[in-house]
């Protein structure tokens, strides 16, 4: 049984300027996966890799054993990868109801049975699915890029730091969300900043420095690293979340 | 013999004409090709410099304001003062906004300045328009008077090449470089964006201004409708485009060539039955946007295409980090 | 008063009618491809000439055959897509911005080539005012400019927000990278954009030839208050671009009422200063529109 998503020694950049050099990820079927490391460190960059948005020079993508690199995004969303981007990852002048059609676009289905369904899950969209998503709050919005992103049953869901901007109250709650959606039968690719709150949700986790695999492990064994400690949770749990540890490189 | 010196006519009439339009596409130059600024309505510089030039050196005349009787170069001097005035109203409002709006202001200042000129009869004689426009050295014998006045265009085109080649590798035109290139490492590395685009746009609409003089004495007479306004300012930027965008030889190159390019399907054309003649004015027009399509996607540098500066050794000390914080989300 | 309104009120609507169909397509155009498109008026121009055959051809009122000029205008539009703007999906706007400014001229000159540069009619016969509305002076063509726009206006309303195509071609307006990843298919969304904006002016422009007359500089004419509409009701709005379009159409109209004195306020020669003015008005103190569109 192969990996639901395997990047095997991939390097890739903007134009000449290579950003990662030789990643190696995994993610297995049910798991959630999350990339903690500085900034710059490569992690959107690996997510942008993944979608097909920039050129991969070396390497393979495979997604649940069929290769995908360098595949263009609108295929890989046809193939069942989901990507929810940091920012502005709702169309904010369309309705609740019609961002989530939009997840839907790819699919000749009527998509309405399935946006019940989402509202099962984020009960708060339900009220509002006739507003502007521009007219939510931070969190809320969130929730309808998630419900965006599931509307097409994806192999796999890429969240970009859903959590940033967000204050520590709505922070756990994207949480607990990713969780539910994680129990709900949604495999889970995340890159965060909050890496302590991240860890304990993850069943695994990877640690990028410069664009290099640093550490993995399970995400019990990466909180309880000395290193990674040192590295990135002891300036996490602030109200800020920029624990971006500047120093990057230990000695 | 009679023959040989109708030709020679000719060439002088191409190249008055086409250095007239080289002084135009050398101020577009400095807006579009320095700078990237799009500049639609390079009619309505032009106009306010050929009314300019008209008005302040015709003598009286019932029907239109005059009677002033500017020498040349001083009516030449102040067309380049209004034009820039104008440019300086339309810059200061457009010049912080998206490229697009330039292009719809300035499109709609020479429209203005059309109605302005069509509709104060008293000032400009209305769709009539002014005629008898004194032409520097109009008073030697022939030819004497069109080869000095072919000598004056050609060195007016000279003082404005050598001026600008001087801006352009001077701390003023590397500075522009950079804005075009990467304007917040510019901003960053302490430039005034904004200043820098204001005083380019200013400069490249009083040199339009000046073309619209030289134009007023070349043709003598103007109307609101000089030779068409959007196929004029059309003309220019396919010049500049064809010569080469940002290089002042190719402004010049571009401006010579498609002016012969230009008169000489008119003179094929004029050769039709009259019926065909009149429609084939604007196959030449359907041609040269043709040339246009063409170079913007296969040769869109020009024949001759950029030189650059060597980099402004203070800007490139500081455009590392500049760019740096541009990417910090990776 | 009845001056007013038969002189300065109904014209301005019937103009703010014509300018806020021209405007969706430059609104939309502008959101979706990211450019002015500075052919947009002549587009419209092509529509009525090929309009105007069909008339000839046909021997029927011209709003019965302004569909089929609809659809064939769309074709050569889609066909000029393809060839002068699709090299350029991925440059600078402003490459674009001279495309279309160098397509603007050409699409003129064919014109001017195949139909000539003479004044032509859509319809011959004088329009009368329709007697049972007297004293409002309300002509047969001017009821159904203005039925005729609203059914057109009810018909994009539709299509934006009840069609997949219409909520994919907004989602793409707002935000066009989030559109790419969420699988929509920007080159369909670029095809209905043309389609919507070409139809949208081939109306706009038989509509105005009915109620003047057909010249090849008519869709340049209306460029400038295009522009404006757009600009005024916020870039990328179709909603704010009729709002802006009959502000603008009346204002010019009123700008030559006699509102002081016995004089008209603004001479009738400047009435298209009036669109220009707004547009700047707009440009210096609220460049987002009325409308909160894109700010660039």
């Amino acid at each position: 049984m192969s990996a639901m998503l395997e990047l095997d020694a991939i390097s890739a950049g903007y134009g000449e300027t290579e950003i990662l050099h030789g990643i190696d990820l995994h993610v297995e079927r049910g798991e959630i996966v999350v990339i903690i490391g500085p900034n710059g460190a490569g992690k959107t960059t690996a997510m942008k890799a993944i979608f097909g948005l920039l050129n991969i020079t070396a390497g393979a993508i495979r997604l649940a054993g069929e290769e995908i690199t360098n595949t263009p995004p609108q295929q890989v969303v046809t193939r069942g990868v989901a990507f929810v981007p940091q920012s502005a990852n709702v169309f904010v002048s369309l309705t609740v109801e019609e961002n989530l059609e939009m997840g839907a676009y790819v699919s000749r289905d009527d998509p309405a049975p399935r946006i019940e369904e989402i509202f099962e899950l984020f009960p708060p969209l339900r009220e509002k699915r006739r507003q502007a998503a521009g007219l939510l709050s931070g969190g809320q919005r969130q929730m309808v890029a998630m419900g965006k992103a599931l509307m097409l049953h994806p192999k796999i869901l890429l969240l970009d730091e859903p959590t940033a901007g967000l204050s520590p109250k709505y922070r756990s709650e994207i949480f607990r969300i990713v969780q539910d959606i994680n129990a709900a039968g949604a495999t889970i690719l995340m890159v965060e900043q909050n890496a302590k709150q991240a860890l304990m949700v993850a069943h695994r986790g990877y640690v990028l420095v410069d664009g290099e695999n640093r550490h993995s492990g399970t995400g019990r064994a990466l909180l309880d690293d000395d290193e990674v400690a040192r590295m990135f949770l002891g300036a996490s749990g602030g109200a800020s979340g920029k624990n971006d540890g500047n120093g990057g490189r230990p000695a | 013999m009679e023959q040989y010196y109708g030709y020679f006519l000719y060439l002088l009439s191409l190249l008055t004409m086409g250095g007239i339009y080289a002084v135009l596409t050398l101020g577009l130059n400095v807006q579009w090709g320095f700078t990237g600024l799009f500049n639609a309505g390079i009619a309505g510089f032009f106009a306010v410099g050929a009314y300019v030039q008209a008005i302040l050196t015709t003598p009286i005349y019932a029907r239109h304001l005059g009677g002033y009787e500017w020498p040349i170069p001083l009516a030449m001097l102040a067309a380049m003062a209004l034009s820039a005035v104008v440019g300086y109203g339309v810059a200061k409002i457009c010049i912080r906004l998206r490229a697009d709006y330039l292009a719809i202001a300035t499109i709609g200042i020479a429209e203005i300045i059309r109605l302005v000129f069509k509709n104060e009869g008293w000032a400009t004689n209305g769709p009539r328009g002014i005629s008898q426009i004194p032409k520097a050295f109009e008073d030697l014998p022939q030819p004497w008077n069109t080869l000095a006045f072919v000598a004056m265009v050609l060195a007016i085109v000279m003082v404005i090449y050598l001026a600008l080649e001087r801006a352009r590798t001077a701390p003023w035109g590397r500075v522009m470089t950079a804005i075009r290139e990467n304007e917040a490492a510019a901003a960053a590395a302490g430039k005034n964006v904004e200043r820098f685009r204001l005083e380019s746009f200013v400069i490249g609409s009083a040199l339009m201004g000046l073309g619209g003089a030289l134009m007023a004495q070349y043709l003598k007479q103007i109307d609101p409708q000089v030779s068409d306004p959007l196929t004029a300012t059309f003309l220019v930027f396919v010049m500049l485009i064809a010569g080469g965008s940002a290089n002042n030889k190719g402004a010049i190159l571009g401006a010579m060539l498609m002016w012969t390019v230009w008169s000489a399907t008119e003179i094929l054309t004029s050769r039709l039955p009259d019926e065909f003649a009149i429609r084939s004015a604007y196959v030449r027009i359907f041609l040269i946007g043709l040339i246009l399509q063409f170079i913007l996607q296969r040769r869109p540098q020009g024949i001759l295409p950029e030189r650059r500066p060597k980099p402004h050794p203070r800007l490139r000390g500081d455009r590392a980090p500049a760019a740096n914080t541009g990417s910090t989300k990776q | 008063m009845m001056a007013f309104l038969n002189f300065y009120l109904i014209p301005g609507v019937v103009l703010g009618c014509i300018y806020a169909l021209g405007a969706i397509g430059i609104s939309l155009t502008f959101g979706i491809l990211r450019f002015s498109n500075f052919a947009h008026g002549d587009t419209m121009t092509l529509g009525v000439y090929i309009t105007l055959s069909l008339v000839q051809f046909s021997g029927l009122h011209p709003l019965l055959v302004a569909p089929l000029a609809m659809v064939l205008t769309t074709g050569i539009v889609l066909g000029l897509d393809r060839t002068f703007y699709k090299p350029f999906r991925t440059s600078p706007a402003i490459m674009l911005v001279i495309a279309s400014f160098g397509l603007m001229l050409m699409i003129r000159s064919v014109i001017q080539f195949f139909w000539g540069v003479q004044l032509q009619a859509l319809q011959t016969g004088i329009q009368m005012p329709l007697e049972a509305l007297l004293p409002v002076r309300f002509s047969e063509n001017h009821l159904l400019i203005i039925g005729a726009t609203v059914l057109l206006m009810m018909a994009v309303h539709l299509v934006l927000t009840r069609t997949k195509i219409g909520k994919a071609m907004r989602a793409t307006s707002d935000n066009p990278e989030l559109a790419a990843l969420t699988g929509i298919d920007t080159e369909v969304v670029i095809r209905a954009t043309w389609a919507m904006g070409a139809s949208l002016a081939v109306a706009a422009g038989v509509f105005l030839g009915l109620d003047t007359h057909v010249e090849t500089m008519m869709g340049f004419k209306l460029l400038l208050p295009m522009f404006a509409a757009a600009i005024l009701g916020g870039i990328g709005k179709p909603y704010g671009a009729v709002a802006g379009g009959l502000v603008i159409g009346i204002a010019e109209e009123l700008s030559a009422y006699p509102w002081i004195g016995t004089t008209p306020l603004l001479s009738p020669g400047y009435k298209g200063g009036v669109a220009f003015a707004i547009m700047v008005a707009m440009l210096i103190w609220k460049p987002q529109g009325l409308f909160r569109g894109r700010q660039f």
